[in-house]
């Protein structure tokens, strides 16, 4: 496995040998049987680790170490329903595996050749047990793209990336003109998947033909508060991302890459580094790659919990070892960039689209998608929706086939209000935006904007207020401080929020909030201080009545608002059992009439004290007789 | 010089290329406002965003772009006056104010401050925002700068200031957020932190947040005490002080300076010249000392206290290099004290001196333990000049129309044009080189004038001399960035020189920390490049009065040999160390 | 850097040591004593400074904008409470308030007896699970309120999953 690749026969015949090997394992040409775990972050906090540990155990207990094989990749996408355990070659999915599934399935389904029926997935809207991924809606309209061999090779193993189409792309660029490589990346219509949706070709472009060092880095900053995409993909494929990189790094002439991961994700980092170590063993990185004139290197930096570093030149500043805070453009990066010198920043998910571009052509990816928005996106749905998890659709599905479709709809039967794309600088996109086609161009009409891809939805318990304030709280602790608008006004719009959340506001806020939004949209510096008042705005044009019954009406539709909502007792409901009253840490439920009662005879019921009632919620979980609610 | 044709209000002009629009905009006689942006890029975070312009490029969309860093490019079409520009400058004020303690009334910054000015300017509207306020800083420790956090604006550009004349920023931004702050390390007082008090940030800074720290009071407590108040005057302030009275800049005041001093009620107003002149037979003395005996060299002057601070923070080690010498005011201070108020037949706790310097390090230095003799001070208050145009202000005197008046000549009013040239950087070396010269000579120095050490810059100059046969070689640094250089030669046993001569500000006193602040917004009858050539307008008001004088070389003045011969027996004598010579302290207790 | 130990300080020279061929080390610098010491307090950005020729105030500057660098010591147990929106939205609010009322503390607070820290994180990627609690570097999926007493005794008590 260490041998070095030195040309580009040696790399397709170690490609086709690998592939071979792979393709074995799937098909079960090898003549055993393999089970793989999802190693991504969410089935790890869930234990797959030790499940993995345990199948280990329990296989060389029974004495079957040489018939089966124990394997760990990246996110299958479907968190929400993890761990994950997969049996090949039936292709067999067990979802929310515990460690004491583990004994029933080596003996069941590996001795015993049966599917363990009560791990599969089960469709909710028919009933029927799946067995196999493909056939569970969740993964139906999705095409997989960026997230090519994530939850499907081992990201630790060189071989089993080149098995997977691995470096197929960099071989072809390598052969091509560095003119054409961007060429061909113009010509797939890619736009960065980073935000703004910039045409990646446009980037390279950019990029001076100049003497001297130039630097491609990656941002894996992912700020987005509820994104994880790529995270995930870091963790399921870094090979891609490298290659991605590698690419880019010839079509505009840098010899070294820089990747910017955020060091909350300790995962993702190792196994960059263990992905580059392999292929610096490999000769895939380095002088003179694949026997041409092409030398490159990657290095990994860390961030430091930042938000604002995911803006690229506060990112650049923080590689310098300096505060994040964002620079002035011009100059743009692509000519003034890391330590003076032209760089080019691309986002994680763009890097890893690109091999695809270049290994099957850029007409094939421009196949999929809209007008404008070619290809594919990767979303991490979030929030208030069945199936929570990673998934890549084609540019131009709806808003509505996003939600139910492949996200299986909202769950405990509540009603959708709202999803939110682009996260803190994002917008909320309501029941009328259903059917929109998502693409760069619609959801800025639409007034949100894709961002990175975070999405999430929420439902008739959110309050949009609090959301807003959500965001702007976030935006003022990550605001880098800067520029006055952002740093003052972010503020004030916060106090704003804050006064109306508590029942303080008046509907002169509302308007001083409106033109507070405009101003620092178009006075700030950088992107994240002229998006910040975008949750504000957007929220304020689709759910103004919200506001204005918190202003005027001084109350919080949706019951979250602490000083708009009250916790009371039906008494018509309550059974005077007094759990509740117990459990109250304010001691602010009392009998209603503290009399005798005769024996047989219904108890009193209780009433809250809404003086003393700090609004902790911990009774209404406590009655068993649903007697208590939010009003 | 490659031009752009750019319009501004509908105006077609020609520009210079790589200007940035607000530059360029000056150039054609707009003025925009502006807080963070200084000095041609010397501070361009664009953070302050007061200077927003609507400009457009080619078919793209206007756009409000950030004047201060934004380049014209050919076709620009910018907007300074419409309602959407207006609109958007003026908002950034008003939150600037929102998050600021406006007590203009009190503020030290009044009548100078550039909030205010682009307040007036863009139309601010009195609390138009309101909320909270970031938590509030005031050092008031040390005796030379005051840093009131409630009044910065996060402009940068003290920060800038430091890093470019010293190498080592001691000011910089702290934590996020609303919650950002401008100050040295973990928020420390100025004392405690390796700040070397030159006062150069207060210089730059557009508000009331760094400022030197008044002394007035204590002279009218002098004056309410019946003390014999005695003024002198370093060189450098009468190149200044015109400027705070509208006159243009580099117009030497020095006649009706001494009006006005002696109408503000001094008992007698000295020139520092007669203590430079002095410095230079106790500094050359020391160097010819060193040279002949093997004394530890280079020597370097020791006369400006911000470099002394910086030598004791940064290269202990070097100490012994340092001349021993006091600074002029110091040294005549001590002579005040003692001879002149002996002859006055006054008791020298009677005696109250004040010094008007163009520096905030002399207000520390004056405070020195070392700074006194027997128990009583060398120096009782130090004024900036800025500090002594409020005065005269306040005393109702009308400047320009002070008649010219001279200097009290009784028994140390003469000086030299080499006291006079001590003002600017090279100035001591050049002094002290004609008196090295005539000492070793024996003989005057011919052309009179080192135009070999002149300059006003920042940089590093050098010069050798062989004077009959004895080879001098010299540099002359300013700012500690420029100084950093020689220090470390001196480190690592590679100088080649035998004198040395530091002075804290970059082009020396006369950009001291304590003179007229040249902020173009406030000098409209300037010309647009002012801030690059103020210093050499500076200094050539000092050139011009060397040239004027009639005795150049410190060895000749009269006074100063009577001095010697009266008071101190010979240069380096016992008494002369006790009174004019000092030492230095590596662990000083303010940086612990 | 009177008051670091000698131990401590030729440490910080060996870490400062391993970046000396980087143009740009101070973050990594940084990052490497943080993770070693759990916290940068001044003296060591002094010895930092000296050694790197940066100025403290721009040291000082640099660990007080990044979340990640502290400038006191943390707890023991470090209580990672998740605010980003997938959490919030599924109410990462409340267990964040459980925890901050049984420890007395608010967020970015050490107890006084130096065993809880509560660090407010935004987003650490495991939205899949929202809401998400992370303790000493072990994720806790689908928090409730109900689940935080426990947990925090769990810790109290040597802390072993
Ligand atoms: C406040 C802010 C945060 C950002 N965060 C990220 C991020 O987390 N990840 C990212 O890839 N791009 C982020 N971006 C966008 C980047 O600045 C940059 O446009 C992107 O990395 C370019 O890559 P792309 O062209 O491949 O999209 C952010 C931008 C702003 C203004
Ligand atoms: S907009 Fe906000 S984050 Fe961006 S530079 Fe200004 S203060 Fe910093
Ligand atoms: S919400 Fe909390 S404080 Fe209020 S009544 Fe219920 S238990 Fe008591
Ligand atoms: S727990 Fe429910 S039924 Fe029991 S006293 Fe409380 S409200 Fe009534
Ligand atoms: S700094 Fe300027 S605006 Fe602020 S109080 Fe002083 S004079 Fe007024
Ligand atoms: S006084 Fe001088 S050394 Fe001190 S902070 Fe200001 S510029 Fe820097
Ligand atoms: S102290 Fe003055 S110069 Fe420094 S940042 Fe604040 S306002 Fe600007
Ligand atoms: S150069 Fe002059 S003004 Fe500056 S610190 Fe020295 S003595 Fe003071
Ligand atoms: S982490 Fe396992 S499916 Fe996403
Ligand atoms: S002067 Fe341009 S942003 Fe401050
Ligand atoms: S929002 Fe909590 S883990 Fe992402």
């Amino acid at each position: 496995m260490s041998d070095k690749i030195t040309s580009f026969e040696e790399l397709e015949a170690r490609q086709s040998s690998c592939s071979q090997c792979l393709n074995d394992k799937y098909l079960g040409a090898d003549g055993k049987r393999h089970v793989i775990l999802c190693g991504g972050t969410g089935c790890l906090s869930s234990h797959s680790d030790e499940i993995r540990e345990k199948f280990v155990e329990v296989i060389a207990a029974k004495g079957l170490s040489d018939k089966v094989t124990v394997n760990q990749v990246g996110c299958f996408g479907f968190c929400s329903q993890g761990p994950f355990v997969k049996i090949f070659p039936e292709n067999t999915l067990y979802r929310m595996v515990k460690m004491e599934d583990v004994e029933e399935i080596v003996d069941t389904d590996l001795i015993g050749g049966e599917i363990v029926d009560r791990l599969l997935y089960v469709d909710p809207k028919t009933g029927e047990k799946v067995a196999k991924q493909e056939d569970i809606e969740f993964y139906k309209k999705q095409i997989r793209i960026a997230l090519h061999g994530c939850g499907a090779i081992d990201p630790e193993n060189i071989d089993e990336a080149l098995g997977a189409d691995a470096f197929k792309g960099l071989a072809k660029a390598l052969k091509m003109d560095r003119k054409a490589v961007i060429q061909e990346v113009l010509d797939s219509g890619l736009r960065g998947r980073g935000g703004a949706g910039f045409p990646t070709g446009r980037k390279w472009s950019f990029v001076p033909d100049v003497e001297g060092p130039k630097y491609l880095v990656c941002n894996g900053d992912e700020g987005d508060p509820g994104a994880f995409m790529d995270r995930s993909i870091l963790e399921g494929n870094p090979f891609a991302v490298i290659e991605g990189m590698m690419i880019g790094g010839y079509a505009i002439g840098a010899q070294d890459g820089y990747f910017y991961v955020r060091a909350e994700y300790p995962i993702a980092v190792n196994r960059l580094r263990l992905a580059i170590k392999a292929m610096e063993m490999a000769g895939l990185l380095g002088d003179n790659i694949l026997g041409t004139d092409f030398s490159f290197r990657v290095h990994i930096r860390l961030g430091a919990g930042a938000f604002v570093c995911g803006e690229e030149t506060a990112l650049l500043n923080s590689i310098e070892g300096k505060r994040g805070m964002p620079r002035p453009r011009p100059p743009f990066p692509a000519v003034k960039g890391l330590w003076g010198c032209p760089t080019c920043v691309n986002n994680v998910e763009t890097l890893a689209t690109v091999p695809y571009i270049l290994r099957e052509g850029a007409e094939k990816f421009a196949s999929i998608g809209t007008e404008k928005s070619k290809g594919t996106k990767v979303f991490a749905l979030g929030g208030k929706i069945n199936n929570v998890g990673l998934v890549e659709v084609p540019m131009g599905t709806t808003l509505k086939e996003l939600i139910y479709d492949v996200g299986g709809g909202i769950p405990g039967g509540k009603q959708f209000k709202a999803i939110q794309t682009g996260g803190p600088s994002g917008g909320c996109l309501t029941e009328k935006n259903l059917d929109t086609p998502i693409d760069y161009d619609n959801l800025i009409a639409a007034g949100s904007m894709m961002g990175s891809g975070g999405a999430i939805v929420m439902d008739e318990d959110n309050c949009m207020v609090d959301v807003a304030k959500f965001y702007m709280e976030f935006i003022c602790d990550e605001s880098c401080g800067k520029c006055s608008p952002c740093r003052i006004g972010t503020k004030r719009m916060l106090e704003i929020l804050t006064r109306i959340t508590e029942g303080k506001g008046s509907m002169e806020d509302l308007d001083a909030l409106q033109e507070l939004a405009s101003n620092v949209k178009t006075n700030s510096l950088c992107g994240l201080g002229q998006t910040a008042p975008n949750p504000i705005l957007s929220t304020m044009a689709s759910f103004k009545d919200e506001y204005i019954a918190h202003v005027q009406d001084k109350k919080c539709p949706s019951h979250v608002c602490k000083n708009l909502m009250s916790y009371v007792i039906d008494k018509d409901k309550c059974f005077g059992c007094q759990m509740c009253a117990k459990g109250c840490p304010a001691d602010a439920i009392k009998h209603i009439s503290p009399e005798y009662v005769a024996p047989g005879k219904k108890l009193p019921a209780m009433f809250i004290d809404t003086d003393k009632c700090v609004k902790c919620g911990a009774c209404i979980s406590t009655c068993r007789f649903g007697a208590i609610s939010k009003q | 010089m490659e031009t752009v044709n750019i319009t501004i209000e509908g105006q077609s002009y020609q520009v210079e290329k790589g200007l940035t629009i607000l530059e360029a905009a000056k150039k054609c006689g707009y003025e925009i406002p502006s807080l963070c942006a200084f000095n041609h890029g010397e501070c361009s975070l664009a953070s302050c965003r007061v200077c927003l312009v609507e400009a457009q490029e080619g078919k793209g969309p206007n756009r409000l772009v950030a004047s201060c860093v934004y380049p014209v490019s050919e076709g620009m079409n910018v907007t300074i006056g419409s309602p959407k520009a207006t609109a958007a400058r003026r908002t950034s004020v008003e939150l600037l104010l929102s998050n600021h303690n406006r007590n203009c009334q009190e503020c030290d910054k009044n009548g100078k401050c550039e909030l205010l000015h682009v307040a007036q300017v863009t139309g601010a509207r009195e609390n138009m925002y309101q909320g909270e306020q970031t938590p509030v800083t005031v050092d008031m420790l040390s005796p030379s700068i005051k840093r009131d956090t409630s009044k910065c604006i996060l402009c940068g550009r003290c920060v800038a200031r430091c890093q470019n004349a010293h190498g080592l920023s001691v000011l910089g931004f702290e934590k996020r957020g609303f919650n950002t702050i401008v100050g040295p390390a973990e928020n420390r007082s100025f004392m405690d932190s390796p700040c070397i008090l030159c006062g150069q940030c207060t210089t730059v800074c557009p508000t009331g947040a760094l400022t030197e720290v008044s002394e007035i009071d204590k002279i009218d407590e002098a004056f309410r005490a019946g003390k014999h108040v005695v003024v002198q005057v370093a060189p450098a302030v009468r190149a200044s002080l015109g400027e705070e009275f509208d006159y243009p800049i580099g117009t030497p005041v020095t006649g009706k300076m001494i009006a006005a001093l002696r109408r503000l009620g001094f008992e007698r107003c000295y020139d520092v010249n007669f203590g430079a002149d002095l410095t230079i037979m106790e500094e050359g003395t020391e160097l010819l000392g060193r040279i002949q005996n093997g004394g530890t060299l280079p020597m370097i002057t020791s006369c400006s206290p911000g470099w002394i601070n910086y030598a004791e923070y940064y290269y202990g080690d070097l100490l012994d290099h340092v001349s021993s010498c006091k600074s002029p005011h110091q040294m005549q201070g001590a002579i005040i004290k003692s001879y002149w108020a002996k002859q006055m037949g006054y008791d020298p706790a009677d005696v109250f001196v004040v010094s008007i310097m163009p520096c905030t390090a002399k207000k520390f230095e004056k405070d020195r333990p070392e700074m006194e003799h027997d128990g009583i001070r060398d120096v009782d208050v130090v004024l900036t000049t800025r500090e002594l145009g409020k005065m005269i202000k306040r005393s109702g005197i009308n400047f320009k129309r002070l008649p010219d008046e001279d200097w009290d000549q009784d028994i140390m009013g003469e000086y030299t044009g080499a006291a006079v040239i001590f003002g600017v950087t090279g100035g001591v070396m050049e002094a002290a080189l004609r008196t090295v010269y005539y000492k070793l000579t024996g003989s005057e120095y011919g052309k009179i004038e080192f135009t070999e050490v002149r300059g006003h810059d920042a940089g590093i100059r050098e010069a050798s001399l062989d004077i009959n046969g004895t080879v001098v070689n010299v540099a002359i640094a300013s700012g500690m960035k420029s100084a950093k250089v020689l220090l470390d030669q001196i480190r690592n046993g590679e100088s080649k020189y035998h004198f040395i001569e530091i002075m804290g500000c970059p082009g020396g006193c006369i950009n001291g920390g304590g003179q007229s602040y040249v902020k173009p917004c406030f000098l409209p009858n300037e010309d647009d490049d002012i801030l690059d050539t103020y210093k050499e307008k500076r200094a050539n008001a000092l050139y011009s009065e060397d040239e004027r004088q009639t005795i150049r070389q410190s060895h000749n003045n009269k006074q100063v040999q009577e001095l010697y011969e009266k008071f101190l027996g010979e240069p380096n004598s016992h008494l002369a160390h006790e009174l004019l010579h000092t030492t230095y302290n590596k662990n000083r207790e303010r940086f612990n | 850097m009177a008051h670091l130990q000698q131990s401590a300080a030729l440490q910080i020279e060996e870490i400062c040591s391993r970046y000396v061929n980087e143009e740009t080390p101070l973050m990594m610098i940084l990052s490497d004593i943080q993770k070693e010491y759990g916290y940068i307090p001044l003296e060591v950005q002094e010895l930092v400074s000296e050694k790197t020729g940066i100025s403290v105030a721009e040291i000082y500057g640099v660990v007080t904008f990044y979340s990640f660098f502290s400038l006191k010591p943390k707890g023991k147990n470090v209580i990672g409470c998740c605010l980003g929106t997938a959490c919030y939205v599924k109410g990462a609010q409340q267990v964040v308030d459980k925890f901050s009322e049984i420890l007395g503390i608010k967020p970015g607070e050490t107890t006084d007896d130096g065993l809880f820290t509560i660090d407010a994180l935004r987003c650490i990627g495991a939205c899949g699970i929202a809401p998400a609690v992370q303790i000493n570097g072990t994720v806790y999926p689908k928090m409730s309120v109900d689940q935080v007493p426990a947990l925090i005794e769990k810790y109290r008590n040597g802390g072993n999953a």
